[in-house]
């Protein structure tokens, strides 16, 4: 069995994401970027089914600039057995990811695609499910635990209400939460020798993609600054305005 | 051309999102037919018809549409959308999970999460999980857009009486079967809808600790949060993780103790409307976005706090 994996370069968690000053999009040079960490899930998840003997090859793709790269090799660090860079710049939508991605399927012929559940930069959460459209293969959004039973997958997944269980038929979709594992760092050896596994470098506009965008940003802005609060002595003067001033318990 | 929204519900009652998602849709265009999938749906198909808002309802019933199964609901919907310029429905799970399969089968791009709507093309939405306000504007024939529940208030719920027609079923999609669905039974509210929420971070100290919090929360009807610190430091599941790698809240009361406020927390909170902040740093960022801060033990303060609110004659629950 062959594990496909997308993975996307983001800015990382932790950094204080800034507005550009011309409000066209947020600051990105010079920022501490990473994977998108619901993809580093997607990816132990597949090295994990890897090692159990379950898969033969794991083969990890992301779509962006040429930077992108490292987001490939961080998962070949981590056990993935080969990469691939989708080249393309500027802003790509969910939907024009997947069509690239299907590109690749097409090619590549995994019977598994693992992706993150979302990515925290667009916060869109739609690649996978498009991507099983365009296809028509079965989705596992979600997945919080996954069993490989013969030619079949059994997800659980989590939905508002609790959790959902579904089985679904190989070749699937499967986008991970990040209660599905914990991702393992990468080691040194195994960051050395990730530097010679192969990655291989397809530009989009040869996959015969159009994927030029279909939404118009017109602007970014900062979210409205909420109002200075105030420092409380006690909690008695803390319960007393919770429950006069703010009007809350 | 009309708008179709896409009705959340449990084949007996809508969901109470979708009254939000309708006054949403109504705002692209005043000419709104919602449609309802399902399996003996009747009751809620009725409930669907008696929103004033909703102009037609579309009622299509088979076995295999019981448990809402993307697969299963896309084509539909796609073959429905011939006749409608906006198909919308509410960015939870269920449209999370639906609405991309429906917008790549159209191949249109989907606008996701919107906060609100500026016309019937444009739209705000929070990117870097609400660190950035988007304007959009979709350039498709045909918009699929989901929208942010908590960010529209439900409609009017009674008073209508809609059309309901019925629509033909598709075939079912043979490769995803339901298998079971485990409803999480609490008497707590669920962490992405409550008024209040009370969340503890790596102050805490143990998972033990966490006790303080729950006191908290029984005593306010709470749901129960925790900063990624305190989860990565196994104090507390990471099904009650609040942040930009966890659920994004906006509770009318957010009391936070023991989180210095991280970035990627504040994301997940800062657009509750009144906040709290109990901790002994006086400089914790978590300060900056709360409404009342109060530097103190929170192994002193806590335990009075939850005295404090005995002292209450009522709380609002």
């Amino acid at each position: 069995m062959k594990i496909l994996v997308a993975v996307k370069r983001v800015i990382d968690y932790n950094v204080q994401v800034r507005v550009k000053e011309d409000n066209t999009g947020v600051v990105t040079e010079n920022v501490k970027m990473s994977t998108n960490p619901p993809d580093d899930n997607a990816i132990e998840e597949a090295v994990k089914i890897k090692e159990s003997g379950k898969a033969t090859e794991v083969v990890a793709v992301s779509v962006g600039e040429e930077k992108a790269q490292e987001t490939v090799r961080k998962a070949l660090a981590v056990g993935a057995d080969r990469g691939i860079l989708i080249k393309a710049d500027g802003i790509l939508e969910p939907l024009a990811v997947s069509k690239l991605l299907q590109k690749i399927v097409e090619k590549e012929k995994p019977d598994l695609v693992f992706m993150g559940k979302q990515a925290i930069d667009d916060d869109c959460n739609q690649t996978g499910q498009m991507l099983s459209a365009l296809l028509n293969w079965p989705q596992a959004t979600f997945a919080s635990k996954i069993e490989i039973k013969d030619k079949k997958l059994e997800v659980t997944r989590e939905i508002d209400e609790g959790l959902e269980t579904i089985e679904i038929n190989i070749p699937a979709i499967v986008t991970c939460d990040l209660r599905l594992n914990e991702p393992r760092y990468a080691s040194l050896p195994n960051i050395m020798k990730a530097k010679k596994k192969p990655i291989e470098q397809i530009n989009a506009s040869d996959l015969g993609v159009d994927t030029s965008p279909r939404i118009e940003q017109i602007k970014v802005e900062e979210p409205p600054k909420r109002k200075a609060g105030i420092k409380v002595k006690s909690v008695a003067e803390l319960v007393q305005k919770l429950k006069n001033e703010a009007k809350v318990i | 051309m009309s708008g179709l929204l896409v009705a959340e519900h449990n084949n007996k009652e809508l969901k109470p999102f979708t009254l939000n998602a309708v006054t949403a849709a109504s705002q692209m265009d005043t000419d709104l037919h919602a449609v309802i999938i399902g399996n003996n749906c009747g009751d809620a198909a009725k409930k669907l018809s008696e929103l004033p808002l909703v102009k037609k309802v579309i009622q299509v019933e088979a076995a295999h549409y019981e448990n809402f199964v993307a697969e299963n609901f896309a084509p539909v919907i796609v073959k429905l959308a011939e006749n409608y310029s906006h198909v919308v429905c509410s960015a939870n799970t269920f449209g999370k999970n639906l609405m991309p399969r429906i917008a790549a089968s159209l191949d249109t791009s989907q606008v996701s999460d919107i906060i609100k709507v500026i016309s019937a093309d444009t739209f705000l939405r929070p990117i870097y999980a609400g660190n950035a306000f988007a304007t959009v504007k979709s350039k498709d024939p045909k918009k699929c857009i989901t929208i942010r529940p908590t960010s529209f208030d439900p409609c009017e719920s009674s008073g209508g009486s809609a059309p309901i027609e019925k629509a033909e079923p598709s075939a079912e999609f043979n490769n995803t079967k339901f298998v079971k669905r485990e409803e999480i039974k609490s008497d707590r509210p669920e962490l992405g809808t409550a008024r209040v929420v009370v969340s503890g971070g790596r102050g805490m100290q143990s998972g033990d600790n966490f006790k303080l919090i729950t006191s908290v929360a029984d005593k306010l009807n709470a749901a129960i949060g925790a900063s990624r610190a305190a989860v990565d430091a196994g104090y507390i599941s990471n099904d009650h993780q609040v942040g930009q790698t966890g659920k994004v809240v906006v509770p009318d009361l957010y009391i936070a103790i023991g989180i210095s406020g991280a970035i990627q927390h504040l994301a997940g909170m800062k657009e509750s409307k009144v906040i709290v902040a109990i901790n002994k740093d006086g400089e914790a960022p978590i300060f900056s976005v709360a409404d009342y801060g109060l530097e103190a033990d929170l192994f002193e303060a806590v335990p009075q706090f939850i005295e404090e609110l005995n002292k209450l004659n009522t709380i609002q629950k």
